[in-house]
């Protein structure tokens, strides 16, 4: 039995087999737990109790937790076999319980969180690795007869798209590019620097800037930054079409969205991005000349000439090469993921994460290949 | 034009997402030149028996005959064709956002005919013009309404004289009368181009004015409940639930329990 200065609670026993439960002033429902716990006490103290009523004249005010609480007794007189009365509730009150109690609740609808047995859970992450690895191959295949039609001119492929994503992705991203590569070239030539002065070698800083910029940071770096500004864009592009349903749309008129959407993209990228790496290596190197120049006791002359002595044209051309690759990688996944992503705004979102994560996995996995094939064929 | 000649034919169509079955054993005849209506209520599966008529979604048996052409049987390039001459408006228009209106009704032009961009533009401004939009030919789909977006989807559908037109609850999310004029559109496009029409709709008003013939389809007991023409149906009709859904419920279940033999 509760009471506190503006709401009262109390259970009380009217005739032997009748309860009655007064309710006045504002229900606030913060006794909620121990009101049912009096009512749940009554009726354990007086078994023989058969129907249960309220008094709510004193009633001023109440809310959805009041219509929870009603119908909360309402499921415990049914389990114990006890009528409830509920005409001394308001008639709001009554209404809403009445419509709440409407429609019986659906038993086979109710989700049970079930536990996975282990080795269920673990079959089951293999399988849809395995589903995931197919689909990888097999929009890769799809993608290659898609070429195949562009070759013969029979796909449905518009140089106006593909100008106009080179747009988006190769202009546009020259100041992101610049700058993180002109950072990496500072950054480079600053911890070569204060290595190779202990030797009195600091003269070879522009040979370890031009050989890894060229070499593996100018393309590595250029292909993250597209994979995050690009890459990332393609997915949640492709993503969207999907839920608005314009790919289908475009199913339906018989084109095909590999040739019409994610061919232009990857030729586009496949395009840009031996600029785009060319562009940062300068960039890159620019940036080990400041560091030289200003740190060291280096002239702009014998660092431009030693520069121009280290790098060779096949390690460019290398740099350059990968570029490409990984331009294809980027627009790869982004498409991928953009077309895998189910219908709803959470699944472009997560279409969009696996794009740059798959994308900068790709890239790193791939250019560690190149590593060791460079190596072993000398380049 | 012989218009008792069978256009569509659903044969013991089964739609299934993976295991879960939505719906078994559908059979109908669509007439060519008819408008043909799905009905149903809300998740009983009908934009999906669509999806499957259009090659979408695959279904899980059975087979729909489009001039008795299995269109399980066609190979990749069949269906392109077969596709080419059907036209579908999504809920909601599905026009690709990053062209224009008339850059949307173009592009299948565009793929499919040897047309010059002079004959492309004009028919272009035709189509919009059907559908009431002359003037918003350089608009983008996000700058206009909703229900201007369905009346553009629809000029897209048309834009290649298709012999069949798919129409995906085009009411969805318009007022009555914006609702009313689609349906009056879509009657005065099926009588001047003769083409067949299907429909998947709830909304009575557009089931009663435009439909010559009808599906029902129940999701409980996952089955075509009715086939008829819903006037017909509304009329002779001793199913609870298809009286119930054609009244909005004012014909009550329990009633029609009592009086029909189910």
């Amino acid at each position: 039995m509760t009471a506190n200065s503006t709401s009262l609670f109390l259970v009380e026993l009217r005739v032997p087999d009748a309860l009655l439960i007064r309710i006045s002033g504002k229900y606030h429902g913060q006794n909620q737990l121990q009101n049912a716990t009096a009512i749940i006490a009554a009726l354990e103290r007086y078994p023989e109790v058969r129907s249960l009523s309220f008094d709510s004249t004193g009633l001023i005010g109440w809310d959805s937790r009041f219509v929870a609480f009603i119908r909360n007794c309402a499921e415990l007189c049914q389990t114990r076999n006890i009528e409830i009365h509920d005409d001394g509730l308001p008639a709001g009150v009554r209404r809403l319980l009445r419509l709440a109690l409407k429609v019986p609740e659906r038993k086979d609808v109710r989700r049970t969180p079930d536990k996975i047995p282990f080795l269920q859970n673990t079959g089951e992450r293999v399988v849809r690795g395995w589903d995931g690895a197919l689909e990888l191959f097999t929009f890769l295949g799809e993608n290659i007869m898609a070429v195949g039609n562009l070759l013969r001119g029979r796909a449905q492929y518009r140089w106006a798209d593909t100008f106009l994503v080179i747009e988006q992705c190769g202009p546009q991203a020259l100041g992101i590019v610049a700058m993180i590569n002109f950072l990496m070239g500072l950054i480079l030539a600053f911890v070569g620097a204060v290595q190779l002065t202990k030797f009195g070698a600091s003269i070879y800083v522009a040979d370890l800037v031009g050989i890894a910029t060229v070499r593996e940071m100018g393309c590595v770096m250029t292909g993250i930054i597209l994979c995050g500004r690009t890459g990332a864009a393609f997915a949640a592009q492709l993503g969207t079409m999907k839920v608005n349903e314009e790919i289908n749309a475009l199913q339906t008129f018989g084109i095909s969205p590999l040739e019409f959407l994610v061919l232009p993209r990857m030729i586009a990228l496949m395009l840009v991005m031996p600029f785009l790496c060319a562009f940062a290596d300068f960039i890159s190197i620019a940036g080990g000349f400041v560091v030289s120049v200003t740190m060291l006791d280096v002239t702009p002359t014998e660092y431009l000439t030693r520069t121009i002595q280290a790098i060779q044209l096949h390690s460019f051309l290398l740099g350059i090469g990968k570029g490409c690759f990984f331009g294809f990688l980027v627009a790869y996944t982004g498409c991928l993921r953009g077309m895998q992503s189910g219908s709803s705004a959470a699944a472009v979102g997560e279409a969009t994460t696996k794009a740059v994560v798959t994308g900068i996995s790709a890239i790193i996995a791939s250019d560690g290949v190149f590593a060791v094939l460079t190596h072993v064929l000398q380049i | 034009m012989n218009t008792d000649e069978t256009k569509i034919e659903i044969q013991n169509l089964t739609i299934a997402y993976g295991a879960y079955v939505v719906m078994r054993d559908i059979n109908a005849k669509v007439k060519r030149g008819s408008v043909f209506v799905i009905m149903g209520n809300s998740g009983s599966g009908k934009s999906t028996l669509l999806r499957n008529m259009i090659g979408l979604q695959q279904p899980a048996g059975g087979d729909v005959l489009y001039d008795s052409r299995s269109f399980k049987m066609m190979d990749e390039e069949q269906r392109r064709i077969q596709l080419r001459k059907c036209g579908v408006l999504f809920q909601n228009g599905a026009l690709w956002s990053s062209m224009t209106l008339a850059e949307n009704v173009a592009l299948p032009l565009q793929e499919y005919t040897d047309w010059s961009p002079h004959d492309v533009a004009g028919v272009v401004k035709v189509k919009l013009a059907l559908v009431g939009l002359s003037g918003f030919e350089g608009y983008y789909p996000a700058e206009i309404s909703g229900g201007m977006r369905t009346r553009a989807g629809l000029a897209r559908a048309m834009a290649l004289d298709p012999e069949i037109l798919f129409f995906d609850e085009p009411s969805a999310g318009l007022d009555p009368i914006t609702s009313r004029n689609l349906d009056q559109l879509i009657l005065e496009l099926r009588d001047s181009l003769g083409a067949t029409v299907v429909v998947v709709t709830h909304e009575l008003a557009s089931i009663f004015t435009i439909a010559d013939d009808s599906i029902f389809l129940d999701a409980e007991t996952k089955t075509m409940r009715a086939n008829g023409n819903p006037k017909e149906l509304l009329k002779h009709s001793t199913d609870a639930k298809l009286r119930a859904f054609l009244t909005r419920g004012e014909f009550s279940a329990e009633h029609a329990a009592r009086t029909s033999t189910p």
